[in-house]
């Protein structure tokens, strides 16, 4: 979109009838425009480019990184156990935790869209809350609703008479704890872009389907999920960059344990590249996030340029 | 005649009564939104109400098993403490210090750049765009390692260390903050109608004037949403000061509060609380004052450009 605006910039003041100093001023217009991006430009190519491509050469090295060893870090990987378990947990943690925040936030949207408009300002306003507080202060929170022996939650459900639940301790609650608390962080950000979605859907649409007989159901399904898709789709993906790559949440609540079991490709890689200190290893794991932020980033890239097209 | 006026009544009641229906099914409707709705505020507010009820509480309170929703003896201590504490106040201040300028780099650069891009063509600029965005889409998971290297490559190099240095995290944070804070002004000067920056350049006016003079002030409201984001990003970032940072006059208010404060397997749940508190409060202050500012800020990302 941006392209054709200046195109037609462009097209308008070549199109002015100016015989002298026109080359002279296009020439000092780009000069202008590349210094206003120069750093811009330069911030990207040294702190981004650069570190992502140099990952990439890090990671054919050896762990004193002295000489060259081709593939045998990837390898490596593929013939450790702790590997395979990190890439089935990342996804799982991922694809379960998007697809929860997407329900959570839609569910809430509808709610907060059905009370009188004066009303929804206060409730919008309380229920963003988890997404504004710094996630590394809020995982403390909910280290402490976790904690083994104190546990706030163990306190509550210990009077109906349910035993103390292993909320870090367990693999399987461990999992759950760090996909809950994931979704209790991300489910408002889903919350805000589609209520905002839902007030772009014009209300005849609903009123038409209310004529010819539609049920709530029906309503949904036919008329909000269409008028929606675009924006559903497009934070579903966002969210999965995001989440396929967190760090704070598993670091902080579990550190990967127990055993390991709760490691996602982020403090995995923290884990073996800073924290062991094998930075070619490190580097190699964090690497594999690239193919499936790829695909994400290609299907947001295409969504915003079809928009782009048809505004 | 009888026939069609009892008709006619019939069908007027059968209307009411449905209207009648509606409205009460409307009025259910209502009422379920609230119930869920409250559901949902209280799941969603539990962990910060806790961090306060845990904050006014003594140690001994905490550890004795009396009922954690409720404080028996509620005491400042834990605040007192930590405002006082030499520790924290340097966390408070490199945060602080951090966040500030990293929030003036953010707009220097990705001001003049958004309006270059959205305003003037050159070679390479729609690919610029793009990669604008691409950029932010990278997670800093991805990089952390790398720039790790690179400034320990750099500081053996050049004799000047970056590691374990607070000002290292003015170099890095930028790059979170840059590219969305480019990307959403470029959305923002686009919606700006050219009639407004042409009528300034045939008034004589160079494209630093159209900058300063009509599309800042045009586009304040996007500026605004960036800024805070450009804030509430920095103050928040944990992983880069978390692997750049180790010395504890050197840490930021996220890492400081959890390495330090968590000593061993002694947990000291008053302080840590408050602590985490006292960090959650800058955002959460700005968010009560800008809420709207800061709801257009993250709706923009996807929305805008």
């Amino acid at each position: 979109m941006a392209d054709a605006v200046i195109g037609q910039v462009t097209d308008r003041a070549t199109a002015r009838p100016r015989r002298f100093g026109l080359r002279s001023a296009m020439r000092r217009k780009s000069m202008t425009a590349f210094l206003m991006t120069s750093p811009l430009i330069l911030l990207i190519a040294l702190l981004v480019v650069y570190p992502a491509l140099y990952s990439v050469n890090l990671a054919t090295l050896n762990r004193s990184m002295e000489h060259f060893v081709g593939f045998g870090n990837f390898l490596f990987l593929f013939n450790r156990e702790t590997f395979w378990m990190v890439v089935r947990q990342s996804c799982i943690f991922a694809l379960t935790a998007v697809l929860f925040k997407a329900i959570f936030g839609f569910v809430v949207a509808h709610f907060v869209h059905n009370i009188p408009a004066k009303g929804q300002r206060k409730w919008r306003g309380m229920l963003l809350v988890p997404w504004v507080i710094p996630p590394a202060m809020s995982c403390l929170a909910w280290l402490w609703l976790f904690d083994p022996s104190y546990s706030a939650f163990n306190w509550v459900f210990e009077k109906f008479g349910i035993g103390p639940i292993p909320w870090t301790g367990d693999a399987m609650w461990a999992r759950f704890s760090v996909i809950l608390v994931n979704v209790w962080i991300g489910a408002p950000f889903f919350m805000i872009m589609y209520l905002a979605a839902l007030k772009s859907v014009p209300e005849q649409l609903y009123e038409a389907a209310a004529v010819d007989g539609a049920n709530f159901l029906q309503r949904t399904w036919y008329v909000t999920l269409p008028m929606m898709r675009n924006i559903i789709a497009i934070t579903a993906l966002f969210s999965l960059i995001v989440t396929f790559a967190n760090f704070d949440i598993v670091r902080i609540l579990t550190a990967g344990g127990p055993i390991d079991l709760t490691h996602v490709f982020a403090t995995w890689a923290f884990r073996v590249g800073i924290e062991v200190g094998d930075i070619p290893l490190g580097a190699s794991v964090s690497l594999f996030m690239v193919p499936i932020l790829t695909v994400a980033a290609i299907f947001i890239l295409r969504d915003i340029n079809r928009r782009g097209n048809e505004a | 005649m009888t026939a069609i006026a009892t008709a006619a009544t019939a069908g007027a009641s059968a209307r009411r009564s449905k209207r009648r229906s509606m409205s009460r099914e409307r009025r259910w409707a209502l009422r379920w939104s609230y119930f869920f709705l409250t559901l949902f505020a209280m799941f969603f507010l539990l962990p910060p109400v806790y961090m306060l009820i845990t904050s006014l509480k003594t140690s001994a309170e905490i550890s004795a098993a009396t009922n954690p929703w409720w404080v028996y003896n509620p005491t400042l201590a834990n605040y007192a403490e930590l405002l006082s504490s030499s520790q924290f106040l340097t966390y408070f201040r490199n945060s602080a210090v951090v966040s500030t300028v990293v929030v003036a780099v953010t707009m220097l650069i990705s001001v003049p750049a958004a309006f270059a891009l959205s305003r003037m063509r050159f070679w390479g600029s729609a690919t610029l765009a793009t990669g604008v965005f691409l950029t932010y889409l990278i997670p800093e998971t991805l990089l952390f390692i790398p720039l790790f290297k690179m400034f320990a490559v750099f500081g053996d190099a050049t004799g000047i260390q970056l590691i374990n240095r607070w000002w290292v995290l003015l170099l890095v944070y930028p790059t979170l903050t840059v590219p969305f804070c480019t990307w959403v002004m470029i959305g923002y000067f686009a919606s700006i109608p050219r009639e407004l920056d042409e009528a300034a350049l045939i008034d004589g006016a160079n494209y630093r004037q159209v900058l300063t003079r009509v599309f800042i002030p045009v586009a304040l409201p996007g500026l605004i949403a960036a800024t805070i984001f450009a804030f509430t990003v920095s103050w928040a970032q944990f992983l880069y000061p978390l692997a750049f940072t180790t010395s504890t006059d050197q840490l930021v208010l996220p890492v400081g509060i959890i390495t330090s404060l968590i000593k061993g397997d002694v947990f000291n749940w008053g302080q840590i609380m408050t602590g985490a508190l006292l960090g959650a409060a800058p955002p959460l202050l700005i968010y009560a004052f800008l809420m709207d500012y800061y709801i257009a800020g993250l709706t923009a990302g996807a929305t805008k450009g």
